[in-house]
Parts: structure tokens; C-alpha cells; sequence
């Protein structure tokens, strides 16, 4: 999608939003693909005429893609070469049989040798249109004036009909799964779990998000440490795990919640597990303490007001938020996160966190085995 | 543009830069004191590294599980850290905080414990680190490239985290001996936020202006590297890895050196406009050969190195280092082009509202000022000095640090040359 339209052929695309003073980039999720433009506020122009143009008219020209399916490939190789991410996917891969939560968004090597220029047409004809996009500009506007410009920008550009939804659903997990990865000449050994939960838009969602929070501390700024939450101190000042965490990012589809470390030189992964599951199963019997839930809602707080001193990330959380249903839930989400109990969160714990319902992944050592 | 700011010199010498910024909820606080990894004795690297963490690791005060407790509770962050010249120190917090954010970093600069039982622990951390940098292809790369410009004796040539025989020989007593070289001569303080400058200054002279060591400061001098005389390759093969991770380059030019700005804009030709420069457009989009592919002119205190580096499949490794060499003799042998100095330029002072939005990125900004000495009127001054830069400029720049012919060059990953 940075490849070429007949407007701006290829590379011109970057080298225009950086010629003006901006900076651009794209990513895709499990959930969405997002592309981005920050320029300075009498540039928003630029940005426009790009979305507009690249939704309607990208060429995907074939020798593009040959050329881009070798950088792929390579960036896929990048994340190979690192033990955590390898074992991150057959984690993944072992906890969604059926939905595509379970392969990476990076994709499968041989996929991606296999997938065609048609193929990637047919996709882009099929999910890059104004009926399947939102457009989010946060920054020195002068709002009527954009609305108008968009209008004669993106206006004309023909809606297709919506893409299929995904329907498919993870069939319940009946028992415990575990994977394990080896290899050679890597000498430290990494624990990942995860367990089945709920989508974003369940009323347990941010019940779930301050269970994490307690674990591991609030997550939306990446400045702040997380060393009094409790995962830290059942792990790493105990000095079984170098690093421990954990992870819920709030889907579309009912998702997972991760934990995740790095086990310390002499220590083993059996005790990684066996410290985190006692850490689990004190979340199901007692409800957490009210000057931990304080915590976690002056971090949200904080965190926040950090978050929102950049354009940039305002757009994106309402671009995601939006992705999940509603942008208005920026105004409202640290409101509702603040406004979860002990007993929801003791409730969720039971719920989700049981041992039918968790993939266990440890990576080792093949020298060792 | 302009940057206003008010500056205070405390009791004891420590320049405070304090920008107020009311439209935020945030404080963000930089310091800087002289002292870093270049203070490393030889057999004890990571020395300064493993010091500094231990500053966070309890005080008179409060433990470490306190002090991590009361700065979480704030949803606020401090540290203290070090880079090759410099222990660094900081944090930020909601501006309502300010007052215990300021007694919480003092007192981890001031009257840190070095409890045994935590320096064991975070050795164990720093040694499992170590581990995992050797199974890096990314990691081992860039230190061994380092190793071979500048040499084991220089300190630009050590690592920073110290190595897996220096680590295990380090004691309280080392520890005890970094901390006790730290000085206020010639440190700065950088405050950005919604605070008022008075209260900062008011706060700051009661915390930490009385502090005022027996001692003299360190000395962060540092010898001059030597320039290889000839190309060097260093390969470190790991035939279980999927890619391969290369860096060739040279030693570079400091912030103060009076052709940087010539480098800077250089460098953004180079390998850092669109999807990263020249090396970029072609290592990356004409050939596909890397998904990164990009140069770093790093530009501190010292000499640091001027690189190009980039992942790539290992059947594509001898031909993307060719062209990662004929691009290097390129920008050497010809001029730039016009609108690629134009590009440059409109980039590089474009962006600038872009790296002054965030009260980190003022922080940032300030501290650089400071550090390297660049004028109270930077910001004003800036488009006009990168204005200045000609195709001569640039190319005299590149002919100066970069070469095709003498340079380190360092490959970790699944290749055996």
C-alpha cells in the first residue's frame, strides 16, 4: 500500500509526508490495518489526498510484489531469530484451532511464499473501501473545513459491499494444552501462557484489564515500571524470572490474556509455572485488596494524561476504540476501568483462569533435553 | 519557532532548566551528572551500569519494595541510569505529584544503601541478560562492531552492561566507589511541565542544592580513538538463527564538531529519508533484500560510530553488503543530489513541532542544548543552520568519516563468509 498509485508512484509517498515535515507508518492487527500520516497542521492536506488516493486507486503492481514478498519474508525471519517470538506462535497456534487469532498476523512462511498478487488485489478490493474504514484526524483543525474536504476527497470513492464477517468460533477449550520449543545454542529458557477470555465489548472486559493491571501494572504508557505489582514480586524478587508479565489486549473475538517471562540462569521453568499459579489461584480465592485497585486507577489516570499529550496517539486510540465498536469509549475508559470491583475481578479469575482452559508454553534448551 | 525556558543555577553549581508547559497534566524530569561506562576500570566492565541500577535498589529512606510501591501508587516513573560519559536520572509524573517525584529521585541519588542481597539479584539479572544478548544476532553485531572500531581498551569499544567474566568480580565496595565519584559540578537538571519555574527552583535547592561532596568530579575525559588502518571483518556465525544481522562503519563525528550538521543532513540522505534513505531504497525496496536497512550517526559527547546496518536473509548477505559498500563510495565520490539536499532539508526542520509536542520531547530538546553547549536561541537558529548545509558540505563530510575501503564491519547470524 506505500507502492505506488498513479498519483504518487512508488517511494513518493514517504518521501512527500517527510518532505513536509511529517512522519507516516502502517500496521495491522489481529483486528484491523491501520495507516497513518503526522504532519504539521497546515499539511493535513497531504494526508487526505494520500488516504484517498491509495484507498481507490493502488496499483499492486506484480514486480512490487515480488520484491515486497522478500522483505516480508525477511522481517518474519528478524522475528524467528528470536526464542520468545517462536514460541509465541505455537502458543498461539495451539490455542486457536479454528479462528485466525491463532496464526501471527506476520503470517506462515510458506503462506506467505504462496499468496499471489491476485490474491492480495482481491483482499484489497474487498477491505480497503469507505465501507469498511474510519478515518480519525485529531490535531489544529478546523473541523467544517475538513468535513468538506473530505467529502470532495473521499466522496467519490465507491462503496462495495461489506466484507464477510468473521464468523468462525473457537470451539470451547475442553483440557489444558501444553506446547514446548527447542533449539540449539540458545541458553535461556522463556515461559509463555495464555488463557481463553472474553472480547472487548463483554461486560467483563475491563474486569479483565485490572485483574492484568494488578498483576503486572497499568499498560497504556510504556515509560512506567510495574516492580509492586504482584507478579514481579512473586517471580522476579524471588528470583525465578529475570522478567514477568502479564498482557490483555481487548479483540473483537473473544481473545486471550498472556503471562509471560524470562526464567532466571539456574532456576527452572517448573518453578516459573508453579510461582505464577499460585499467584492465579490467589486471584480466584480472595478478592484483591482496595489500595490495589487505587493503584491501578491513579495509573490509568496518569498514564492517560501522558498518552494524550500526543495527536498521534489520541488517533490511534479512537481508531481502535471505533474498531471495537465505539470511539466514545475514550472519554469514558478510564471511568470504567476505575469503576471495576474485587469482587469483579475475583469473579473473572474464576471464570476464565481455570487449567482446561490455558496453553502452557515453555521454550528450553535442546541441549538440555 | 522559540523555546523559552528560565534557567537557575543551584547552591551547588547544578545548572535547573525549567520550561513551564500548562496545557499538559505531566512533569517530566531530566538530569545528567558527569560519570558513565568511560569510568569503567578495564577488567570491571559494566561497572557504572550495575552501580547506577543499584541506586534504585533502596535508600536510607525506603527500601526498594517502597520506593518501587510509592512511585507506582503515583502512576508516576524514575530511574537512574547511565550511557558512556553520563549517569542520567529522571522521571515523570502528574504535576500534582511534583514534590514527592523530586524527593524520590534525590533520594536515590543522594543516600542509596547497596543492599547485598539486592546486588546479588540484580547481577543475576544482568548476567541472564548477557545470555540472552549472546543469543542475538541484532545484539552481538552491534557489540562486536564496536569492539573491533574502537578496540578493547577504549571505552567505546566495552560493553555498557560489563560481560559475563566482569560482572561475577564486581563488589559492594566497586559499587560504593562509582557512587562516590558522582558530583554536581557540571550537572543539569531539565524540568518541563505543568509546574511553576519559582516552585521547581524552590524544590530543587532544598533537595538536592545542599549537596555538596568532599571529593572532586570525575573526569570524563576520554582518550582518542584510533583509526583503523585497514578494513577489518569479524563473523560470529549462529547456524540456528533465521536471518543475519550486519553493521559496517566508521568512527563519526561528536555533536560539537563544527562538519556535523553537514554529517546529520548527510546521514538523512544516506539512510534515513522515506524508508530509510539511499541503503534503504536500495538494500531494502529495489533489491527486497532486507526488512531493515537503515544508518545511525549517532553524534554524542565523543566520536561515536557512523553506521550502516541492516537484517538480511543469509543466501543475500555477500550482495547486500556489495551494495551496502557501493552506496557508502557513492555518497563518498559524488555530490548529493539537489533535491535530495532540498528533502533533507525540508525533513529535518519540518519535523521540528513534531519532536517538541510531548513535555519529553521539550526535555529532550533542552537537554541537548545544554549538554552540548548549543545556544540559548537553538530552535530560532536551527532551520538556518540546517539551511546552510551545501552539497559540498555534505560531501566533505561523508570523505571525511565514511569509507568503502577502511572500516569495521561486523555479521552475527547464519553465515560462515
Amino acid at each position: 500500500m506505500f507502492k505506488g498509485t498513479p498519483t504518487f508512484p512508488k517511494g513518493s509517498i514517504m518521501l512527500e509526508v517527510n518532505r513536509n515535515g511529517g512522519v507516516l507508518n502502517g500496521f495491522t492487527s489481529q483486528d484491523y490495518t491501520a495507516y497513518f500520516e503526522v504532519l504539521p497542521s497546515d499539511r493535513l492536506e497531504l494526508g487526505l489526498r494520500i488516504e484517498s488516493d491509495r484507498m481507490a486507486n493502488s496499483l499492486i503492481d506484480p514486480d512490487e510484489v515480488a520484491s515486497e514478498r522478500t522483505v516480508i519474508i525477511s522481517e518474519r525471519e528478524g522475528s524467528e531469530n528470536n526464542p520468545e517470538w517462536a514460541l509465541y506462535e505455537e502458543v498461539m497456534a495451539a490455542a486457536f484451532r479454528l479462528h485466525p487469532y491463532g496464526h501471527m498476523v506476520i503470517g506462515w512462511k510458506e503462506d506467505l511464499h504462496n499468496i499471489t498478487r491476485d490474491d492480495l488485489f482481491q483482499h484489497y478490493k474487498t477491505y480497503y473501501g469507505p465501507h469498511n474504514a474510519v478515518l480519525v484526524i485529531v490535531g489544529d483543525i478546523d473541523v467544517d473545513a475538513v468535513l468538506t474536504r473530505i467529502e470532495t476527497l473521499f466522496g467519490s470513492i465507491p462503496a462495495g459491499p461489506l466484507p464477510p464477517p468473521v464468523t468462525i468460533k473457537e470451539p470451547p477449550q475442553q483440557s489444558e494444552r501444553r506446547v514446548v520449543v527447542r533449539r540449539p545454542n540458545s541458553a535461556t529458557r522463556y515461559f509463555h501462557s495464555v488463557y481463553h477470555t472474553c472480547e472487548g465489548t463483554h461486560a467483563d472486559a475491563f474486569a479483565v484489564l485490572m485483574l492484568e493491571s494488578i498483576l503486572s501494572g497499568a499498560s497504556f504508557d510504556s515509560s512506567t515500571t510495574h516492580r509492586s505489582a504482584r507478579l514481579y514480586k512473586a517471580l522476579v524478587e524471588t528470583e525465578i524470572a529475570a522478567s514477568a508479565g502479564a498482557s490483555y489486549r481487548p479483540s473483537i473475538n473473544p481473545g486471550t490474556i498472556h503471562f509471560s517471562g524470562t526464567v532466571r540462569d539456574s532456576r527452572t521453568l517448573t518453578e516459573f509455572e508453579t510461582a505464577l499459579e499460585t499467584e492465579i489461584q490467589r486471584l480466584i480465592d480472595e478478592p484483591v485488596a482496595e489500595a490495589e485497585l487505587a493503584k491501578v486507577r491513579k495509573q490509568a489516570r496518569a498514564q492517560f494524561a501522558y498518552m494524550m499529550e500526543r495527536v498521534s496517539s489520541q488517533a490511534r486510540w479512537l481508531g481502535w476504540l471505533e474498531m471495537m465498536g465505539d470511539w466514545r469509549r475514550l472519554d469514558t475508559f478510564v471511568d470504567n476501568l476505575a469503576a471495576v470491583t474485587a469482587e469483579d475481578v475475583q469473579q473473572v479469575a474464576q471464570k476464565y483462569l481455570k487449567p482446561a482452559n490455558r496453553i502452557v508454553g515453555c521454550f528450553e534448551p535442546l541441549d538440555e533435553s | 519557532m522559540n523555546l523559552i525556558f528560565e534557567k537557575h543555577t543551584l547552591s551547588n553549581g547544578i545548572t535547573l532548566i525549567v520550561k513551564e508547559n500548562h496545557h499538559t497534566q505531566s512533569v517530566v524530569v531530566r538530569g545528567r551528572l558527569q560519570g558513565g561506562s568511560n569510568v569503567d576500570p578495564a577488567d570491571k566492565a559494566g561497572l557504572a551500569s550495575f552501580a547506577t541500577t543499584m541506586m534504585r535498589r533502596g535508600t536510607s529512606q525506603r527500601t526498594f519494595a517502597e520506593i518501587n510501591e510509592t512511585v507506582e501508587s503515583l502512576g508516576a516513573s524514575i530511574y537512574v541510569n547511565c550511557g558512556q560519559h553520563l549517569t542520567t536520572f529522571g522521571g515523570k509524573s502528574l504535576a500534582e505529584d511534583f514534590d514527592l517525584l523530586v524527593e524520590l529521585m534525590a533520594d536515590n541519588l543522594l543516600q542509596p544503601t547497596f543492599p547485598p542481597q539486592e546486588i546479588e539479584k540484580v547481577r543475576g539479572q544482568i548476567i541472564t541478560g548477557l545470555k540472552q544478548m549472546e543469543d542475538s544476532t541484532r545484539g552481538l553485531s552491534q557489540r562486536h562492531f564496536r569492539q573491533i572500531l574502537y578496540g578493547s581498551d577504549h571505552p567505546y569499544g566495552r560493553f555498557l552492561n560489563g560481560t559475563l567474566e566482569s560482572i561475577p568480580i564486581i563488589d559492594r565496595a566497586d559499587l560504593l566507589n562509582f557512587w562516590n565519584l558522582l558530583h554536581p559540578q557540571d550537572g543539569m537538571i531539565v524540568v518541563v511541565g505543568d509546574v511553576k519555574a519559582e516552585v521547581v527552583l524552590r524544590t530543587f535547592e532544598a533537595i538536592l542544592g545542599q549537596w555538596q561532596p568532599d571529593h572532586t568530579p570525575p573526569d570524563s575525559s576520554l582518550p582518542t580513538p584510533q583509526p583503523l588502518a585497514e578494513p577489518v571483518r569479524h563473523i560470529h556465525p549462529m547456524l540456528d538463527k533465521s536471518q543475519v544481522d550486519v553493521v559496517l562503519g566508521c568512527i563519526g563525528p561528536s555533536r560539537t564538531t563544527e562538519d556535523y550538521y553537514a554529517a546529520y543532513v548527510g546521514d538523512t540522505i544516506l539512510g534515513q529519508l522515506g524508508l530509510g534513505g539511499r541503503i534503504g531504497k536500495n538494500v531494502r525496496d529495489t533489491e527486497g533484500m532486507a526488512y531493515y536497512a537503515r544508518t545511525n550517526l549517532a553524534g554524542g559527547l565523543g566520536p561515536a560510530p557512523w553506521y550502516v546496518y541492516a537484517g538480511v536473509n543469509p543466501s543475500n548477505v555477500d550482495r547486500a553488503i556489495e551494495l551496502m559498500l557501493a552506496e557508502v563510495h557513492r555518497f563518498r565520490e559524488e555530490p548529493v543530489t539537489d533535491q535530495e539536499l532540498a528533502d533533507a532539508k525540508s525533513y529535518l526542520t519540518g519535523i521540528l513541532p513534531l519532536q517538541m509536542e510531548t513535555n519529553e520531547g521539550v526535555a529532550s530538546i533542552l537537554l541537548q542544548i545544554h549538554l552540548f553547549q548549543l545556544g540559548d536561541d537553538f530552535i530560532t537558529r536551527y532551520p538556518d543552520l540546517i539551511n546552510a548545509i551545501t552539497k559540498a558540505d555534505v560531501q566533505a563530510a561523508a570523505q571525511n568519516y565514511l569509507s568503502d575501503e577502511v572500516y569495521a564491519m561486523s555479521i552475527a547470524g547464519p553465515y560462515e563468509g
